[in-house]
């Protein structure tokens, strides 16, 4: 098939790709699915510099020595890994990617509320990108990405307003993008799209977008303060100018818990979706998903100061917020066991896509229950600011969120791309990420416990952890084979692939109901909404394309 | 293969059996919960693997399953949590009588000091069997104290003190991290604590004083002037300030706070900050004229003259090295001697 270099094609409908060309057809593009490729573009070029970052650091780690890079320079790295994974990665990933394609066409809407603001967010990504870049390429930072006073305010010489700034504006990028989805899923659902008929995809970003819409304004505002204590000098976090570290991590914390939720909840609301279409069923327990969804994000705004246990909190409020983040913990544990409801007595299909899901399931168990360690004050108290903690959040947002990214980018990269990807080499990547990941990150737990302090360039007091330090460099390696591997497919798939049909999996939801790619303004019609999510049964029924033989 | 290898760190105070056990407990539930999910999920994988003619079944939900798998983990969770609270609050409530070490973390190294007047930088010496508690307070910006083999971490912060403790069980050296990222050399911030046997610690400690901590403190009390405004008698112009530690204070904007540590530690470099009822606001900050260790030095000072309850304070000194020097012993007593008779007037005056 490689062999053929252009596969011929019956006159070609009009798409969203293939409507205008050019430069300016796609930068002043008002498009969600547009503006959704244009951010699928610029975040898997951070997502490779990050990756990059974190390849050095592990290179580093694979010798107790600090040998490879300079202290300095080691610091900067797992900086800038940190700050460009999670606010130009992870936070837009599916929300601005995913979530932007799909939000509109699966509640039936001819875009978002709000196209110019959309076109606008993403602009502000790039802006914040940018300056995130000019800031890498002329010193970098080294506070980690924490930002902690009053190291960030009095203390280090790199580039904190800067990168500050960058983040301040990526983050109004993030408030936007969530804003216009709450509004569009309030009041553009297409006829018959109640909300007990909505996707759980829809369901997991309205709750992630109400986090990004109260939580971004503080971490702008202690953002801004930080800015003001180190250029002004006023007293706001240093004690030795009246001010107060703690606040600092109050202020942090409040924000960038939460942003964990904006980090996994879309993550869950692919995976239910993937879920459903390959055991050909309907969720089990749909509302209980649902409100699940919105308890984590009411929840998550209240857990913020158990990343302070040792921080020099009162032994009491340290109770409190141990017992919430248990609160917390419920609602991601009802998930998993519908979602395993949900296999039961289905029809399972083994496609690529599903097995990004299983890989979901498996990696944000054990982060979700090693969770359950952190949040037991005896024991965080011991393993906190260690390579645990690094294990445990590693789990979740890159195990959870990344893995469940890949499933949503196979299950709909028919849909956006109008082609199909080679299914072997998808099955082949999902594996190696799965091995790949837990290689990485399993031995860190270890390291962990054994007392391994968080952010060492150099081990060399502690010879001892170099072992377990080789099998995760190890792992980092196979886990990169596995992420370029889809880059490398897709991309091919955009020419070689075979063309996709409207609905390459039979599944349920309005944006398979459209043309692939589909049209500018998804529907040729308005859709009417008359049935239940899910629908498999009636996908399944004996009159569709499959037909069953009698049991 | 297993020196270089190691699984489990070493266990040194009476506290790493408690956090080990909750951990182990956890281990084998968070084991069987995951291992439930993944057979589970597994089974029912192939079990429902698609076969042509087979059609999933649809199924609604249960809300009685729902609840079911909502309670019992919140139950198990409920046992989590209040087990490491116990656990926790065994790590954060130091013994009345500990021995007590004064830290001050700076970029990057550690400086301790012990009452006795020993320094050390970099290492801690304890003995094996004692409760130490560690007051601690940063010089520039945040660290943390980490012991694994004790399991005990603590931030130590500038602008106040922290605390930490623990009883060492077992003789032998074990890390000293710093765990908060503090900077270029965040990972040169390691010490070793050298847990000893008493014989060999009392050794150690004979070794080279510059006599006790509070006796610093007394001469740094005489020469930075303070005498003359906290004189020990009810006629001076600040606070007399024997008998004020551990004691609850009146201030001038009606609260009344605990004379603690971090109390002292404010009046000194913040005097205006909690102003003690009836005294005028005439004392000067000492921000930036004395250094940490010379506050700890004051601090430790007026602890030492406020060791009144002699039950405790007899306690404290017998399980404490046998002071060495004559010339301390007598200076404690003549401090003792000074402290008792105006102790009831001072009380009065101070509340």
């Amino acid at each position: 098939m490689s062999m053929a270099t252009a596969i011929p094609q019956p006159a070609e409908r009009e798409n969203y790709l293939n409507k205008e060309y050019g430069v300016w057809s796609w930068l002043l593009t008002t498009d969600h699915k547009r503006i959704a490729l244009l951010y699928l573009i610029s975040i898997t070029f951070f997502f490779f510099i990050g990756g990059f970052f974190a390849l050095l650091i592990r290179l580093e780690l694979l010798t107790p020595a600090g040998d490879l890079v300079q202290a300095d320079t080691y610091n900067k790295l797992f900086t800038m890994h940190g700050m460009v994974m999670i606010f130009f990665f992870l936070i837009p990933s599916i929300p601005a990617v995913l979530g932007n394609f799909l939000v509109p066409l699966m509640i039936g809407a001819k875009d978002l509320a709000f196209p110019r603001i959309n076109l606008l967010s993403w602009y502000l990504y790039i802006i914040g990108g940018v300056m995130m870049l000019h800031c890498m390429l002329t010193g970098g930072v080294d506070t980690g990405w924490t930002f902690y006073a009053p190291f960030s305010t009095s203390f280090t010489n790199t580039k904190i307003v800067e990168a500050g700034l960058a983040i301040f504006v990526a983050g109004f990028s993030s408030i936007l993008t969530g804003l216009n989805f709450v509004v569009t899923i309030h009041r553009m659902r297409a006829p018959g799209m109640t909300w007990s008929r909505l996707p759980l995809f829809i369901w997991a970003h309205y709750a992630t977008s109400i986090i990004q819409l109260l939580g971004t304004p503080v971490v702008a505002v202690t953002i801004v303060l930080v800015a003001a204590e180190r250029a002004l000098h006023l007293g706001i976090f240093d004690p030795k100018l009246g001010g107060d570290p703690l606040l600092f991590q109050h202020l942090f914390w409040f924000y960038s818990h939460p942003a964990v939720y904006i980090m996994i909840l879309p993550s869950m609301g692919v995976v239910t979706e993937i879920i459903a279409c390959f055991s050909r069923k309907r969720i089990f327990g749909y509302h209980f998903v649902a409100f699940s969804s919105i308890a984590i994000a009411v929840f998550g705004f209240l857990v913020w100061a158990h990343h302070m246990f040792v921080a020099g909190i009162s032994v009491y409020s340290a109770l409190v917020f141990s017992f919430l983040s248990y609160a917390v913990a419920l609602p991601s544990a009802i998930k998993v066991f519908n979602w395993t409801a949900t296999l039961y007595k289905g029809s399972i299909h083994y496609d690529a896509p599903m097995l990004y899901a299983f890989g979901f399931l498996g990696l944000f168990t054990i982060g979700g229950l090693t969770g359950l360690f952190l949040s037991a004050l005896g024991i965080n108290v011991h393993v906190t600011d260690t390579y645990f903690v690094v294990a445990h959040f590693h789990y979740i947002m890159v195990g959870g969120a990344v893995m469940g990214y890949l499933g949503g980018m196979h299950f709909w990269w028919p849909k956006i791309s109008g082609r199909l990807y080679p299914e072997g080499w998808a099955r082949l990547a999902a594996l190696i990420v799965f091995i790949g990941f837990n290689l990485t990150f399993f031995p860190q737990f270890v390291l962990g416990y054994m007392g391994m302090p968080r952010r060492y360039y150099d081990y060399s007091h502690m010879p001892e952890f170099q072992v377990l330090n080789v099998l995760s460099t190890a792992g980092a390696t196979v886990l990169g084979v596995g992420y370029l591997l889809p880059m490398v497919y897709f991309l091919w798939s955009m020419r070689y692939g075979k063309p996709a049909s409207d609905n390459p999996w039979n599944a349920a939801g309005l944006e398979w109901k459209t043309a692939s790619p589909p049209p500018t303004f998804n529907f040729d019609e308005e859709p009417v909404v008359t049935w239940e999510a899910y629908n498999y049964e009636e996908l399944d029924a004996p009159h569709s394309e499959e037909v069953p033989v009698a049991r | 293969m297993l020196n270089n290898f190691p699984l489990w760190p070493q266990q040194a105070s009476t506290l790493a059996p408690h956090v080990d056990a909750l951990y182990i407990f956890l281990l084998i539930v968070t084991g069987m919960m995951a291992l439930l999910v993944f057979v589970v999920v597994i089974f029912f994988a192939a079990r429902f693997r698609h076969r042509p003619g087979v059609r999933a079944e649809q199924i609604e939900g249960s809300t009685a399953l729902e609840i079911t798998w909502s309670a019992i983990p919140f139950a198990i969770f409920m046992v989590i949590f209040a087990w490491g609270a116990v656990v926790y609050f065994k790590e954060r409530t130091p013994p009345a009588d500990a021995t007590e070490v004064y830290v001050v973390a700076k970029q990057w190294m550690w400086k301790v000091e012990h009452a006795e007047g020993q320094r050390e930088i970099n290492e801690l010496h304890v003995p094996v069997g004692r409760d130490v508690k560690l007051i601690m307070t940063s010089q520039d910006v945040i660290h943390s104290f980490y012991i694994p083999a004790f399991r005990i971490k603590q931030d130590v912060l500038p602008g106040r003190y922290t605390v930490e403790w623990f009883r060492a069980t077992k003789p032998g050296v074990y890390h000293l991290f710093c765990a908060e990222y503090c900077g270029t050399q965040h990972s040169g911030m390691v010490g070793s604590i050298i847990v000893q046997e008493p014989a060999q610690y009392e050794a150690w400690m004979n070794g080279g004083s510059t006599g006790p901590l509070s006796a610093t403190g007394e001469k740094i009390f005489a020469e930075l002037g303070c005498v003359t405004c906290h004189r020990t008698d009810t006629q001076g112009r600040g606070p007399n300030l024997q008998g004020v530690f551990g004691k609850p204070v009146r201030l001038e904007d009606g609260r009344t706070v605990t004379a603690d540590e971090n109390y002292l530690r404010e009046c000194i470099l913040d005097p205006g900050a909690k102003r003690v009822k009836g005294f005028q606001p005439i004392m000067p900050t000492f921000q930036g004229l004395v250094s940490e260790e010379q506050v700890n030095a004051l601090v430790a000072y007026i602890k030492s003259i406020s060791a009144a309850k002699p039950a405790a304070g007899a306690k404290t000194n017998a399980s404490f090295a046998t002071p060495r020097d004559p010339n301390q012993i007598q200076a404690q007593a003549d401090v003792k001697a000074q402290a008792q008779p105006n102790a009831q007037p001072n009380r009065s005056q101070v509340q």
